[in-house]
């Protein structure tokens, strides 16, 4: 067995305790191993990305129990670079993290944000459904921490609401989970599948309820439209790189409706036919579009951002809807880009409002606004979807992949004028916040909101030149993702390919005796 | 025995869904404690119900037995439910002190901006 697909679990899992129990008073020796425990994450993800980059399905028995008995993890190109795309975001974040400060503001940060990583890694390379549901609760729990992440009333309150919601997801999840289970008598995905496949088309009724279950669960978790209320209060009032972290999560769901509907409950598979694509379409279709409606509504640079990111998962899922190979592929890039791009206007946000608060006004200009600006626009140039960078790239494929699709005119209408309207929210916010005239008058009197403004004061960040490398860092991700766009994609084509040929999976996971 | 149980998870859902849409946050935790029981009851009963069965297969001969799984996955819904009602308490208590209100709902005034000024 490869133990290196344990690897991404047991590193933070162990690091974590180990911060909370032997560091708890000593903040440098949290931050020097946080960052080498984050370094030491890419370097096994970038290890286990290329193992898999083969197209070998690789199985990990946890205990050695041979699967369907035991707990598998699966190690394939989704779960890859999944993990990839986590420990790379995880760098710039708590980089970002130490360098603000934002890390002293309460207790228990790193070891939190190691939690976190160790639940989402989980999720992306279990092969398991109710193991599925235990790394959700762990990245939730420790979301929950660092959500609340130092205090303050609004935050507390905001936080009240989030953990209150997504323990409704979890009974809900388990919920499905027993109805599955009831059906199919198995919790292992790729058995599930088998089971699903061979049911009898009469004796579906429970099957499809489970299913449903199962993806209103993921669509709260990705914030699907009727289901995203709790994303802009939660992210805007978050820390804002625990925000940028979080932009993770909502992929989580995003994953996890691709892995279990391309394994087992996909539209081809007779038993829950018509389930998915008919409902999952029209919800990301006006996900897109109320995120857009959103930016331009905002009132506040944390919020507009939070809005970006379900603009993001909108674009995504109507991707994922597709469930067809070119559609995927797409779909899987954008998910690098998007989650990049979020991120990095979470930190811009925080940026700005360290600097001047979030309000989205005029206000007299504030340090390092330049470059804060430069930043900002580059951010608003990958969320809108404009060239040249990786969001033209990837809304371009999007569309294509669609062209055949029979609501293309409805798909290609909404990610049109959705584009559109999110690059007149940016560019709202952006002229608001950064455009300044050097002789104007600015009335901060009139502005109760701003009252610390009547002074610029220096960076408010202790390190400011690390903040901004990290910011630079995700900035400089997205460049790369649009300059290697060609080898990003070839791989996310052999991934898609690998996805909609579930029989391997199924092989590599229940051995030769299928 | 069925429609005992299937009554059971029944009036427990209906009962934590009507008290998670109240306004204060002592019935809402009141009532997500009620739907993780619901769900635990519900989960028992996925495993087929047996009476008087144990959970273990025996070797020797055909007896009746109950599928074990679904009480190892109630093990640790239960275990997951407490340590997730235990962290809600302690956020809503912590919200309740710093603001005074123990409303789940944002008031206009709580407005997201400059969340941590007042920390």
């Amino acid at each position: 067995m490869n133990h290196w697909i344990v690897a991404p679990i047991v590193l933070p899992a162990i690091l974590a305790p180990f911060i909370i129990m032997v560091l708890r008073f000593h903040l440098d020796l949290q931050r020097i191993f946080s960052v080498a425990g984050v370094v030491a994450l890419i370097g096994i993800a970038l290890t286990i990305t290329a193992q898999a980059a083969g197209g070998d399905i690789q199985v990990y028995e946890l205990g050695n129990w041979p699967a369907p008995f035991g707990i598998v993890l699966v190690l394939d190109r989704l779960s890859a670079m999944m993990v990839l795309l986590t420990a790379l975001l995880a760098l710039p974040i708590v980089l970002y993290a130490i360098a603000s400060g934002w890390d002293d503001r309460g207790k228990h940060f790193h070891a939190l944000f190691h939690f976190q990583l160790m639940g989402v890694c989980g999720a992306f390379l279990t092969g398991d459904a109710f193991n599925l549901f235990v790394f959700f609760e762990v990245l939730l729990i420790a979301s929950y921490g660092l959500m609340t992440h130092g205090g303050g009333s609004v935050r507390l309150k905001a936080g009240v609401q989030y953990v209150a919601y997504n323990l409704l997801g979890s009974t809900l999840f388990l919920f499905a989970l027993g109805t599955l289970y009831a059906v199919t008598g198995t919790l292992n995905m790729a058995d599930m599948a088998v089971r699903v496949a061979e049911l009898p088309a009469d004796d579906t009724a429970l099957l499809r309820v489970g299913a449903v279950l199962l993806l209103l669960v993921f669509c709260i978790k990705a914030a699907v439209l009727p289901l995203h209320f709790w994303l802009p209060a939660s992210y805007a009032s978050a820390p804002l790189p625990v925000a940028a972290l979080f932009a993770i999560m909502t992929k989580v769901g995003a994953y996890s409706i691709l892995r279990m509907y391309t394994l087992g409950f996909g539209p081809e598979v007779e038993a829950t036919q018509g389930l998915v694509g008919a409902w999952l379409q029209p919800a990301a279709l006006v996900t897109l579009a109320v995120g857009a409606i959103g930016i331009l509504g905002a009132q506040h640079i944390a919020r507009m951002v939070a809005f970006c990111a379900i603009t993001s998962m909108g674009t995504l899922l109507i991707a994922i809807s597709l469930f067809t190979e070119t559609a995927t592929a797409a779909a899987l890039y954008y998910v690098y880009h998007s989650t990049l791009a979020t991120a990095l206007m979470f930190l811009v946000a925080d940026l700005v409002m360290e600097r001047r608060g979030g309000a989205i006004v005029p206000t007299a200009p504030m340090p390092q606004s330049g470059l804060i600006s430069a930043l900002f626009f580059v951010g608003a140039i990958a969320l809108a979807g404009m060239p040249p960078l990786s969001g033209f790239v990837g809304k371009l494929l999007v569309l294509d992949a669609a062209r055949d699709a029979p609501d293309a005119n409805a798909i290609w209408a909404v990610i049109l004028i959705g584009s559109f309207v999110t690059i007149v929210g940016l560019a709202r916010a952006g002229s608001l916040i950064f455009w300044k005239s050097h002789d104007a008058q600015y009335n901060t009197e009139t502005d109760p909101d701003n009252e610390e403004e009547a002074a610029p004061a220096p960076a408010p960040e202790p390190n400011p030149g690390l903040a901004f490398t990290a910011v630079f860092a995700m900035a400089i991700g997205l460049v790369l993702l649009t300059l290697f766009a060609g080898p990003a994609l070839e791989y996310t084509a052999k991934t898609a390919e690998q996805l909609f040929t579930p029989e391997n999976y199924i092989a590599a996971v229940l051995g030769g005796d299928t | 025995m069925e429609a005992l149980v299937a009554s059971a998870v029944g009036v427990m859902t209906a009962a934590g869904i009507f008290l998670i849409l109240r306004r204060r946050t002592f019935p809402v935790i009141l009532g997500l404690s009620l739907l993780t029981y619901a769900v635990n009851v519900f989960l028992f009963a996925t495993g087929r119900l047996a009476l008087d069965a144990p959970a273990v297969l025996n070797k020797y001969k055909e007896v009746p037995y109950t599928d074990p799984l679904p009480q190892a996955l109630v093990l640790t819904a239960i275990v997951i439910s407490f340590g997730m009602t235990a962290v809600i308490v302690m956020i809503a208590l912590s919200a309740y002190l710093s603001s005074k209100d123990d409303h789940i709902d944002m008031n206009a005034h709580d407005s997201v901006d400059a969340p941590g000024e007042d920390a």
